[in-house]
């Protein structure tokens, strides 16, 4: 035997000196690493209620519960844990799209009551919520479950598009399609806020399977425009994307053009299954072309009515056509939608005004020979700023502009103009003005001003940046004062003021403005481009009375848009908005009010 | 204890031992599936004549928990939470096994510092196991220090796992893409700290257990696997390496960056319990050694995960593959197939226990004694969640 080896274990005995090893209170001497998942926390105010958590938890540990006030981008929904499944894998904290949700790093939390451990962090008020910021949380740097940059489609260049009136986007590619559409977490908060209220995660899927068809089946469920709202909607459900939060929203606008885009139109009909609709035998009267009009008819035509629409102009689209320049949205695409809604049957005239004047139809006329009418008449008086000068005859409203570049009418194109309006309508008119003397004199002599400060104009943030790449000065922050005349009555351009607050301290419309920072801007053309007003003049005579009007002279109507008057219903920007999703959301609206008028049986 | 065992039992003209229960020559025994000297919850049926096994049947099926089926509903990133737990004690090979197999069929090429940063928290599973499982060898034989140092260290990386992961024990590090998270600050220091004591630890345990004339003489010559074994009954890792077999997946079939690493796996010819030891107590230092080498080498930062499609809806197009890497047992791997969906098709996981603790483990018993069972099992470190995925 091998005493050697016999022995030199007995040197384990050494150990007797040395001091033990254990933590003796290890909860205060040794709290959790910096990293450890702990607990749950949700800094509720920041979180939007996406359910992105809840999607992702593979122990089905989450339910999303009704916890806050829900309005546009936040479902009013928080998440609750349930500890009894959770295995604190924290991919719920990686997924989250606000952060919002992080993990402390507490290791224990002893209850005797076993429904504690099922709680909606942040609102179960918990001690670890705000004891330190230890724990887990998303980890950095260029960690991110889904990609956060938006795919841009391409587009023409500048110097390509800036005396041309051709489509200046051009659309996603399939490949593009679907990578941005893989970049939706399917929270549905969109949808919510959309007027219209698209099933955009829905489509959107659709073309992550590649399934066209269906993407296209989805959107006509709520909207019968895609090709147009594809391309100029003003697409609040991008605003309040919750991808927006840490990263750029979805170009849902875009995902959705795509789809119209790729369907053509020659298989509507079979895709949409419409090829044979069944007539119920009752007429409705459509007042107006436009988004709402169309919108109506459509669901109403698909429903079994006999649809005829009154347009006061030579072609249909309303404001979608003869108010929006053709290089954002292409005649031959508004064709495309409108052609497809009066493929199914619905009936049109043009150059038809309802009214009480000569050669008019009048709505009483309509009241008798249909079951129930609907107007969507729409927005298109300009208003006036009502400053001196601004009578001139050199004085326009962008409206009309607008509508004789459509029309092709011959007007004066002058080397300076000035455009007052911040908003997208004010947008159009410059960007449009900024192309015909591009043709004319090979160079732009646009400026733009607005009341609000470059923040806070109402235009979408592309409009502007696009307009300016464009050449023209869009100058906001200054108020008009006067239009300047000269001798023979022309104008020779406009006095301004810088304008600091648009509102005062209670929230009410009142400029201030500063007297002495003033400027003089030249221009032979002034534009006014404040908003616009409705012309409603057919509803006078007989059944004024019985129509109840609101604040700035809308007719009230219950939630279907039906009015004082049981056959009469109203939509579009008449009633809200203005644009053109919320038109269509009317239209499609009164659609089924008037079935349930027409059908009571529903 | 005398008498000459060659007697029993007989055998028929096949080889068969002719076991009579009836005779009361024969006892059945069962060890396990709740039983200190198990590894985990399976069962050994023992059939002994006086304290030497004549026949042994693993039995499996305590367990099952059917994680490579519910794989396949869920997402891929939904599969790591399941998947760390097909083996418990390593659960980092799972990670890299499972993230792996997702990114070579999803087309995601890893950052060169996620690679470090694998390597790493795979070479400390390794190391947490092997602080363990060296000295429990001896455990086996009731020498539980030994074991009871080991455990402390090991409780030492898990604080260090805790540090870089979050999680001391299932670390959800490696994920599809990349890992989560870079080196905390301070860690290498602490990790070097942390290192030296396990060398001190490596010359202690050499003097109580292999200096030590106990451990010796029942180690050796026990459960001895002959060379040709190690191909027919799928021997691998630490345990073909005692018998003479070079088998290490980072060496013959190098991933993430080991062929930049300088380590040589120890190989010895004995085959028997106490060559397993040595092997495991030579990886035991290799590991120490690979990483000071690995934070030695790694960047400083960097990016840790590549951008995956949106883990939500991440389709996957039709393929199978099968990862591999070296587990403290051996080779583990993962056969993967995907069918264009969301979710996977198949998952299978082969694992070195399945047949260790099988066929391997039934006929190296016969012959040995009871009280030597524990032993044989621990030096084949068979891991009954691995068998039952
Ligand atoms: S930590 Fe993991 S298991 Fe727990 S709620 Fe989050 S996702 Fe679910
Ligand atoms: S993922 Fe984040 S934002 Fe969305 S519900 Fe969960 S905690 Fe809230």
């Amino acid at each position: 035997m091998n005493i050697k080896k016999l022995l030199t274990p007995f040197t384990a005995w050494g150990n007797v000196t040395k001091d033990p090893v254990t933590i003796k209170d290890p909860l205060n001497e040794r709290p959790g690493a910096d990293r450890y998942r702990g607990f749950h926390r949700n800094d509720v105010e920041a979180c939007v209620g996406c359910g992105s958590c809840e999607d992702i938890c593979e122990n089905e540990a989450i339910d999303l519960m009704p916890a806050k006030d829900t309005k546009d981008g936040d479902s009013g929904l928080r998440p609750m844990i349930d500890y009894g499944r959770c295995c604190w894998c924290a991919l719920c904290v990686d997924v989250c799209t606000t952060n919002s949700l992080t993990l402390s790093n507490e290791y224990t939390w002893i209850s005797t009551d076993p429904e504690d451990f099922r709680y909606i962090p942040g609102i179960d008020k918990k001690e670890w919520d705000n004891n330190n910021d230890k724990g887990w949380k998303k980890p950095e740097p260029n960690y991110e479950f889904y990609p956060l940059k938006r795919i841009q489609p391409s587009h023409l260049s500048p110097e390509d598009r800036s005396d041309s009136f051709i489509e200046m986007m051009h659309g996603y590619s399939k490949d593009q399609a679907m990578q941005e559409a893989d970049r939706c977490v399917e929270c549905g908060i969109c949808t919510a806020t959309c007027p219209a209220h698209m099933g955009i995660p829905e489509y959107i899927k659709a073309i992550r399977n590649d399934d066209l068809e269906e993407g296209l089946r989805i959107l006509y469920d709520t909207n019968p425009l895609p090709e147009i709202c594809g391309r100029i909607c003003t697409h609040k459900c991008e605003t309040v994307c919750t991808i927006g939060h840490k990263g750029d929203p979805l170009s849902i606008r875009w995902l959705k053009r795509y789809i119209a885009d790729q369907n053509p139109s020659e298989r509507y009909k079979k895709i949409l299954e419409t090829e044979n609709l069944v007539s119920k035998g009752k007429k409705v009267a459509i007042i107006g072309a436009g988004p709402s009009g169309l919108s109506a008819a459509h669901y109403l035509v698909q429903m079994g009515y006999e649809v005829k629409i009154f347009e006061k102009l030579a072609a249909a689209g309303g404001m979608m056509r003869y108010g929006i320049p053709s290089y954002r949205l292409p005649y031959d695409q508004i064709d495309k939608d409108i052609d497809y809604i009066l493929s199914l049957g619905v009936d049109i005239q043009y150059n038809i005004n309802v009214g009480n004047g000569e050669g008019e139809i009048s709505l009483e006329t309509l009241g008798n020979d249909y079951d129930a009418v609907f107007s969507g008449t729409g927005l298109h008086l300009g208003r006036s700023t009502g400053i001196p000068g601004s009578d001139n005859k050199h004085v326009y409203a962008s409206p009309d502009l607008l509508r004789w570049i459509v029309e092709g009418k011959e007007f004066e194109v002058p080397e300076n103009v000035v455009v007052i309006g911040g908003g997208n309508v004010a947008m159009d008119i410059t960007r449009s003005m900024a192309r015909l003397q591009m043709k004319k004199y090979g160079k732009v002599g646009v400026i733009t001003t607005a009341l609000e400060g470059e923040d806070k104009m109402p235009a979408d943030r592309e409009e502007i940046d696009e307009g300016r790449e464009e050449g023209c000065i869009i100058n906001p922050g200054w108020a008009p004062k006067s239009v300047e005349i000269d001798s023979n009555g022309v104008p020779t351009g406009l006095n301004v003021v810088k304008c600091h607050s648009l509102f005062d301290s209670e929230g009410r419309f009142n400029p201030q403005t500063d007297e002495d920072n003033k400027e003089f801007w030249p221009g032979t053309m002034i534009i006014e481009s404040i908003g616009q007003g409705m012309d409603i003049s057919y509803l006078d005579g007989k059944y004024k009375d019985q129509l109840e009007f609101g604040p700035r002279g809308r007719v009230q109507t219950d939630e279907y848009y039906q009015t004082g008057l049981p056959w009469l219903f109203m939509g579009g920007d008449i009633i809200k908005g203005p644009d053109v999703i919320t038109g269509i959301a009317t239209g499609h609206k009164a659609a089924v009010g008037i079935d349930r008028m027409l059908n009571p049986e529903f | 204890m005398n008498e000459d065992r060659s007697l029993y039992p007989e055998h028929d003209e096949n080889g068969k031992p002719i076991i009579d229960l009836e005779s009361h020559k024969f006892l059945k025994l069962w060890q396990g599936p709740q039983h200190p000297g198990i590894t985990g919850n399976m069962s050994l049926e023992l059939t002994v004549s006086g304290d030497e096994i004549v026949e042994s049947k693993t039995h499996v099926g305590y367990l099952h928990r059917g994680f490579e089926k519910l794989l396949e509903r869920r997402l891929f990133v939904q599969c790591m939470p399941t998947s760390i737990r097909l083996c418990v004690a390593e659960p980092d090979p799972n990670e890299y096994i499972v993230s792996t197999a997702v990114e070579e069929l999803g087309g995601i090429e890893i950052p060169d510092n996620a690679k470090w940063l694998r390597m790493l928290s795979l070479e400390m599973a390794r190391l947490q196991v092997l602080l363990r499982g060296v000295p429990g060898q001896a455990g086996t034989f009731a020498l539980g220090l030994g074991y009871q140092w080991g455990n402390y260290l090991r409780d030492l990386i898990l604080d260090s796992f805790e540090e870089l992961t979050g999680g001391r024990v299932y670390h959800m590090y490696i994920i599809p893409g990349g890992v989560r998270g870079n080196l905390p600050e301070g860690f290498k220091g602490r990790m070097l700290e942390k290192l030296k004591l396990i060398d001190e630890f490596v010359v202690k345990i050499d003097k109580l257990i292999f200096q030590n004339v106990v451990f010796e003489s029942r180690a050796k010559g026990l459960g001895h696997i002959p060379k040709e074994w190690v191909d027919k009954y799928g021997v691998y890792g630490p345990a073909a390496r005692a018998s003479g077999v070079m088998r290490d997946v980072r060496k013959t079939n190098p991933y993430l960056n080991y062929d930049q690493l300088d380590f040589e796996p120890h190989v010895t010819t004995e085959g028997d319990v106490y060559a397993r030891s040595v092997v495991r107590y030579n990886d035991l230092q290799m590991t120490v050694d690979m990483i000071r080498q690995i934070l030695d080498k790694m960047p400083d930062g960097g990016d840790i995960r590549a951008q995956t499609p949106n883990v939500l809806h991440w389709k996957i197009p039709k393929g199978e593959t099968y990862v591999k890497c070296e587990s403290s047992r051996g080779e583990y791997g993962m056969y993967f197939v995907t069918d264009g969906s969301d979710k996977p098709r198949r998952a299978h996981l082969k694992g070195p226990s399945y047949t260790h603790a099988n066929a391997l483990l039934d006929k190296l018993l016969i012959n040995a004694n009871i009280a030597d069972t524990a032993a044989i099992m621990v030096s084949l470190a068979t891991c009954p969640p691995e068998i039952e995925r």
